[in-house]
């Protein structure tokens, strides 16, 4: 893709970061994606609703490139780039962030250590320097203040008898220290209690920026009180089934998705 | 590339270090009787007791049979087919490490680990063996000042006979089993250290063993007495030029930790593990055991990495009261390696403690065995025991097996076991490759995590031997 037809196809929102055609994905032998089709601008927000088993994590994975999940059919593009083409490790070069739904424990590998190896592994792929233990340790005190983590989480195991809050928290972190373009964050207010809900969020509301694009997958509407989205999409049976604006997620809430789904679906995905 | 390519790929890299060097080596024709123990011993220049024992042991060795239990498999070994003794021709009598020759030394720098460069940054006096005869000892001088006594075996059998007298066979007896007996008849060198009362020795002490001249099985000998009070941290590590042949090695380490003393026996073990279809390798069967006193310490860790087959469990006999054991190792198996590795705790005195750490790390179609015995006699009052023993497993063609012994006599004794098996999952590579990290940088560092806690009882020159023979990149630095 030219930078014209970048632009071209960016319309009236400006140049598109990510842009999703017709993306169908299975896993194993069942069909889970058939055909969602999304366009995300720098700086936009947009939330994913949808019941489960919607697709909503699987269209998470495959963004970040998960090989459990099979891709079958249409085109992924990040800043014109064909996304689908490059490894999980690339594409976190290129700026992907997943904060997952389930972080995963790596018992006796140091929160700090992971954290500054992700990091030089990312700076190094982007041709930057790598940063020494002590410059890293600025940078993760600085952010480990948006997320409100004690230090002492720090020194412990990557996730390893982490509460489920703690385990969100440490999602944002990573994401804060990685500084992704785009954000996909899985079910992050999963699991969380208000407390906690609000620190995650205030985290996330800190990292938007006008060069940085999220993705926020979530089954309630509770977390869009606190992280207010550009654009909301529903999902339903692997694809995007209405698109609106933050109000759709209010009569989500209150109609359920069943009598959402069946309302008129806009026209610009 | 899927992750069970890149596992595979990952874990099939080839062995780094093989390479032979050639140095003029004095060698016995192959195959054992009396008249080669008596050879062994003449070229030596023995004592007689020293014989006689030689002698004794070999008898005893011909009663017995080769034992089958271990859970490992591999040809018959031909005992009439190994060369006894083979010694480096020393050119003319070393006067310092100047006059090691250059072939050694260039061998010793290839593997990284250059004496000089050792001596001056690590503050390690090294006792060089190469083959069976040591060829450098550094660091004497120092050392002998504060009384303590580093050489090879075979120099302390000839100018400190009383005290190889006096404690050769002292924790194991020539008669122990196959292989240490085998050991007792032909052992060609290895290393001796004393450590007198209440000295605390000031560097670390190491050898680094390395199997050289071809088919030459390998019968090292190592005792170390830590005197009442004292304290010693002895270093040994090998690595192995790669062959054809299986080679045969089958030491003997001896501990004796008098009351209140302390010895903590570090190894890395690097040999030859034989090729992808595991052709090749070094047998490592090794009995290393230590005694501890009243109020003892010995402490036991290793990283086992190279070796086809490795039949090894280093052991304490808890026999003064008070005293305390500890095993902590980290044994992986790659290719077609197999490991039959663990630890006996022997609790004799009240009051005694032992922990056992055991971290095995599966790739490859590698089988791992921990093999551990805990025993606790009648006397032992208070007897405490805690065991771990924790296997990873790599990919889909390897095995993991646990055989926990325990025998308890006295019903004051508390023995805790903790058994896990787990796999570097899909999940976990996936997790480090969405930050950034590429597979196989994820794959050392999941490892390395998995055996942290052995790792970081290592002393720290060696622990980064040790991250190098893992091949992954050190743990912890941070936070």
């Amino acid at each position: 893709m030219t930078a014209g037809e970048i632009e071209a196809a960016g319309g009236e929102g400006g140049r598109e970061m990510l842009s999703i055609e017709k993306l169908k994905a299975r896993v194993a032998d069942k069909e889970i994606l058939h055909g969602v089709d999304l366009v995300v601008r720098p700086g936009e927000v947009h939330a994913i609703m949808g019941p489960n088993g919607s697709g909503k994590s699987t269209l998470a994975q495959v963004l970040a490139g998960r090989e459990t999940y099979q891709v079958t059919g249409g085109q992924v593009r990040l800043e014109g780039e064909d996304l689908l083409a490059l490894t999980p490790e690339q594409r976190a070069a290129k700026g992907v962030f997943l904060a997952f739904q389930y972080p995963v424990e790596i018992p006796g590998v140091g929160n700090m250590y992971f954290l500054r190896t992700a990091l030089n592994a990312v700076r190094k792929a982007r041709g930057q320097d790598e940063l020494d233990a002590m410059d890293f340790l600025a940078v993760a005190k600085e952010k480990m203040k948006l997320v409100q983590m004690d230090p002492a989480f720090m020194s412990r195991s990557v996730n390893e008898g982490f509460s489920g809050g703690e385990k969100k928290r440490n999602e944002v972190l990573q994401m804060a220290v990685l500084e992704p373009r785009l954000a996909i964050l899985d079910e992050t207010d999963s699991g969380l209690d208000i407390d906690a809900l609000r620190v995650v969020a205030g985290g996330v509301n800190a990292l938007r920026s006008p060069d940085r694009a999220m993705i926020v997958i979530t089954h309630y509407q509770r977390l869009l009180d606190y992280i207010v989205p550009d654009r909301v999409h529903v999902m339903a049976g692997g694809r995007i089934v209405k698109s609106g604006g933050r109000e759709l997620a209010l009569e989500l809430e209150e109609k359920g998705y069943a009598e959402v789904r069946r309302g008129p679906a806009e026209v610009r995905p | 590339m899927s992750s069970q390519q890149a596992l595979r790929e990952i874990t099939e890299q080839k062995y780094r270090y093989g390479f032979v060097t050639e140095v003029e080596t004095d060698t016995v024709p192959p195959g054992l009787s009396e008249e080669t123990i008596r050879l062994i011993s003449r070229k030596k220049n023995e004592p007689q007791f020293m014989l006689d024992w030689r002698l004794r042991a070999y008898r005893h060795w011909l009663t017995l049979e080769e034992p089958t239990w271990p859970n490992v498999h591999h040809p018959k070994i031909d005992y009439q087919a190994i060369v006894y003794y083979s010694a480096p021709k020393p050119k003319k009598q070393l006067g310092s490490m100047d006059e090691v020759d250059p072939e050694l030394k260039r061998a010793f720098e290839k593997l990284g680990i250059p004496l000089v460069e050792q001596q001056r940054l690590a503050g390690v006096a090294v006792d060089a063996v190469f083959d069976s005869v040591s060829v450098a000892t550094t660091f004497k001088k120092k050392l002998a000042d504060l009384g303590i006594l580093f050489c090879s075996f075979s120099e302390a059998v000839r100018e400190h006979p009383a005290l190889i007298e006096k404690y050769l066979g002292s924790v194991v007896p020539y008669s122990d089993n196959f292989f240490a007996t085998l050991n007792s008849a032909v052992f060609s060198d290895g290393s001796f250290a004393y450590v007198p009362k209440g000295v605390r020795c000031p560097m670390e002490l190491s050898t680094y063993f390395r199997i050289n001249a071809k088919d030459t099985g390998q019968f090292e000998r190592t005792l170390i007495v830590a005197d009442e009070g004292a304290q010693v941290s002895y270093l040994e590590g090998c690595t192995a030029p790669q062959r054809d042949e299986n080679q045969l090695h089958a030491a003997v380490v001896e501990l004796v930790a008098l009351d209140g003393a302390q010895i903590k026996y570090s190894t890395v073990q690097n040999w030859y593990p034989g090729d992808a279809e595991g052709r090749g390798g070094i047998y490592n069967f090794v009995t290393k055991r230590g005694k501890a006193m009243n109020r003892a310490r010995i402490s036991w860790t290793q990283v086992e990495t190279g070796s086809a087959i490795t039949w090894k469990y280093p052991s304490v006999i808890l026999q003064g009261d008070d005293s305390v054991g500890e095993f902590y190792s980290v044994a992986l198996c790659n290719h077609r390696q197999q490991a039959d590795t663990g630890t006996k705790m022997i609790h004799v005195g009240k009051n005694t403690r032992s922990t056992i750490i055991s971290k095995g790390i599966s790739a490859g179609r590698g089988q791992n065995t921990y093999r551990g015995l805990v025993k606790v006699l009648k006397g032992a009052v208070n007897a405490r025991n805690y065991s771990q023993c924790d296997s990873l497993l790599i990919g889909d063609r390897c095995g993991a097996h646990t055989f926990p012994y325990l025998e308890v006599r006295n019903p004051t004794a508390q023995v805790e076991h903790e058994a896990t098996t787990s796999k570097i999952g899909e999940d976990q590579l996936f997790y480090c490759r969405q930050r950034g990290i590429r597979e196989e940088d994820a794959v050392s560092m999941i490892v390395n995590g998995f055996a942290r806690q052995v790792l970081k009882e290592l002393p720290m020159e060696f622990a980064v031997e040790a991250q190098k023979l893992l091949g992954m990149s050190l743990e912890g630095s941070v936070g």
